[in-house]
């Protein structure tokens, strides 16, 4: 946005005649929008055509294989009345509130603890990343599986402190705990970008306050909390509405089903349930509608908050 | 949650050498430094022990895995379960399902590279009316839930008769619906140099000039970004092929192990896990090879894993 006005205005002073400017625009226009052609198909065809479409089907009976019946709000009136629909909420904002603020404070501690020159600092952080770029995949929910299951190694290892849960894979109570772990786990994508926040850190800072005889609590307080804010509030956007969407791990570590006694049931997986398994698609859209809705108060939300308590260079002038 | 009290206890004395070294003693700074490496170390070992103890046990026997053993060594080690993957599920080989991968995996990334560059490059060099509302609406896309259009989405490739083909899962990656990499690469084209486009432009460039051969050279790190994280996440990607794909011959590797994990049903836990470690080795080595572009790559532009 910075560049091109400033090339366009010089160009055309610069150019020969005064009629190049309207030509310009024009010529570049056309360039514009035949360079965007690509994004522009796939956001009218990919995302903006089927929103409408699927928020029409949320209005709708519809089953894939005959035509769409109108039916006004029912959809809307009988979730908030489907014990799984009000259970897959549960699950999955628990696992929200609990997976994203732990995973975030684990990556902001990780990140603290790095941040110094010394040796190995880079293998520290490639081996903590590596877990962000598998841990949503089909293989670790297999393994998640395994190492959680009766007579796991978890189950083993915690069995030598004289703690005998079981697998927390059957157990109602610990499916929580083990997708909270599986999330935490994957601290690594955030740590990497707070680690290069904190860099941005001026030293000056710290050293000002060693002199004044501020001690780490107070530094992390005072300067490291409200210097890195801007960071702190991307990764706690970008985690959370990408907590909502846990999809994978779910329907691996589940089978498909949300079990046991639905307490895998996330909101993705009943989504796809409805939808692919009883074609009710007219009722998961209505679902999905209503996590866009969720997903947008929040993200406002975030937004309106931030004003308080996120600070950007510049902001005190 | 040991994971996390280590780290937190340790994290300022480890930290405060750097931002005050004069009132250290070499002792204490040794001391510390020490400190450093012992916390850094366990939390390795606990990070890394779920990837190791996958690997241990794609090596072991069944009858150790089921029989909860922690431990990452065994007198058993064999080839067995591998053997045993590459065999496949359903009467696939497992090669195929390789193949099959790859296919989407080359196909994702090709696609992304062209629509996301020419894309980038309207957005970052262009100037035409509607700019600003467009970039704004595909920012917006970076925060939507893409569940909402799944359901959509199926029933157009449902009528146009292209479920189980691999279209309905290419076709976005060739006209940027990744918008991440869009974003990446305005960012990127943004930080170039003004005064390139602007001589060339006196040269009587034109835009396709311009953005084959000043832009797409300099993009070089970005494009080398989007080409390993589409393939990344095509690779691991489950949802999609989930439901466009019906017969395991066109299955990729997340649904072949799915399939697995339905049929063998934990009777089988050694096979399952050897070919859990095959679908991650592409991942894996990428990450050992461009381990620099990744972990760069994230801290410049936010991308996630």
């Amino acid at each position: 946005m910075t560049s091109s006005p400033t090339l366009s205005r010089r160009s055309t002073t610069s150019g020969p005649a005064p009629l190049r400017k309207s030509r310009q625009g024009g010529a570049d226009a056309r360039a514009g929008y035949t360079f965007l052609l690509p994004w522009l198909l796939g956001f009218i065809a990919l995302t903006v055509g089927p929103m409408i479409s699927s928020l029409y089907l949320s209005f709708t009976n519809y089953n894939l294989f005959e035509p769409p019946k109108w039916i006004g709000l029912d959809n809307y009136t009988t979730l908030f009345q489907d014990e799984r629909f009000l259970q897959s909420v549960g699950v999955t904002v628990g696992y929200v509130v609990f997976g994203t603020p732990l995973k975030l404070a684990a990556a902001l501690a990780v990140a603290m603890l790095l941040n110094s020159k010394r040796r190995g600092q880079g293998f520290y952080r490639s081996a903590f990343y590596a877990p962000s770029l598998i841990g949503a995949s089909v293989s670790i929910a297999i393994v998640w599986k395994a190492m959680f299951g009766d007579n796991g190694p978890v189950d083993q290892g915690l069995s030598i402190f004289g703690i005998n849960l079981g697998g927390w894979v059957g157990n109602p109570a610990m499916t929580m705990p083990m997708f909270i772990l599986l999330t935490v786990w994957q601290f690594g994508a955030p740590m990497v970008i707070f680690l290069a926040g904190l860099k941005q850190i001026p030293n000056e800072l710290y050293e000002a306050a060693s002199m004044d005889g501020a001690g780490p609590v107070r530094k992390f307080f005072n300067i490291t909390w409200p210097m890195l804010s801007p960071v702190i509030f991307f990764n706690l956007l970008m985690e959370t509405i990408h907590a909502f969407q846990i999809f994978a791990s779910a329907f691996i570590i589940s089978n498909g089903e949300g079990g046991p006694a639905g307490s895998t049931l996330f909101y993705t997986l009943y989504l796809y349930l409805r939808g692919f398994s009883d074609f009710r698609m007219g009722y998961a859209s209505a679902m999905a509608w209503l996590l866009v809705i969720v997903v947008g108060i929040i993200t406002l939300i975030f937004f309106r908050t931030s004003k308080s308590w996120v600070h950007y260079s510049g902001d005190s002038k | 949650m040991t994971t996390m009290a280590t780290p937190t206890q340790s994290a300022p004395d480890a930290t405060a050498p750097v931002y005050n070294p004069k009132s250290e003693s070499a002792g204490a700074k040794r001391a510390k430094s020490i400190a450093f490496h012992v916390a850094a170390l366990i939390l390795t070992a606990i990070v890394l022990y779920p990837g190791l103890w996958m690997i241990a046990s794609a090596f072991k026997p069944n009858s150790e895995i089921g029989g909860g053993n922690t431990s990452l060594w065994s007198e058993n080690f064999s080839l067995d379960n591998f053997v045993t993957a590459m065999d496949g599920i359903g009467g696939v080989s497992t090669l195929q399902f390789f193949t099959n991968s790859l296919v989407l995996a080359i196909g994702a990334v090709v696609g992304t590279i062209l629509s996301a560059s020419v894309s980038a490059y309207a957005f970052a060099r262009i100037k035409f009316p509607g700019r600003g509302l467009f970039f704004g609406m595909m920012i917006a896309t970076l925060l939507l839930p893409f569940h909402v259009v799944i359901i959509p989405q199926y029933i157009i490739f449902q009528q146009l008769g292209l479920v189980d083909t691999y279209i309905p899962l290419l076709i976005g990656k060739f006209l940027a619906a990744d918008a991440f990499f869009v974003f990446l690469m305005v960012q990127f084209m943004r930080g170039l140099p003004a005064e390139l486009d602007e001589a060339a432009r006196i040269d009587g460039a034109g835009h396709v000039r311009i953005f084959g051969s000043i832009m797409l050279p300099l993009m070089k790190p970005a494009l080398i970004s989007t080409s390993i994280f589409s393939f990344i996440w095509s690779w691991n990607d489950f949802l999609g092929p989930l439901l466009y794909l019906n017969t395991p011959e066109k299955y990729p590797l997340p649904l072949a192990l799915r399939l697995f994990q339905d049929q063998t049903q934990s009777s089988d836990y050694g096979a399952m896990i050897a070919m859990s470690v095959l679908a991650l080795l592409p991942v894996l080595i990428f990450f050992l090879v461009f381990q620099r572009y990744i972990v760069e790559g994230v801290s410049t532009q936010g991308l996630k894993g």
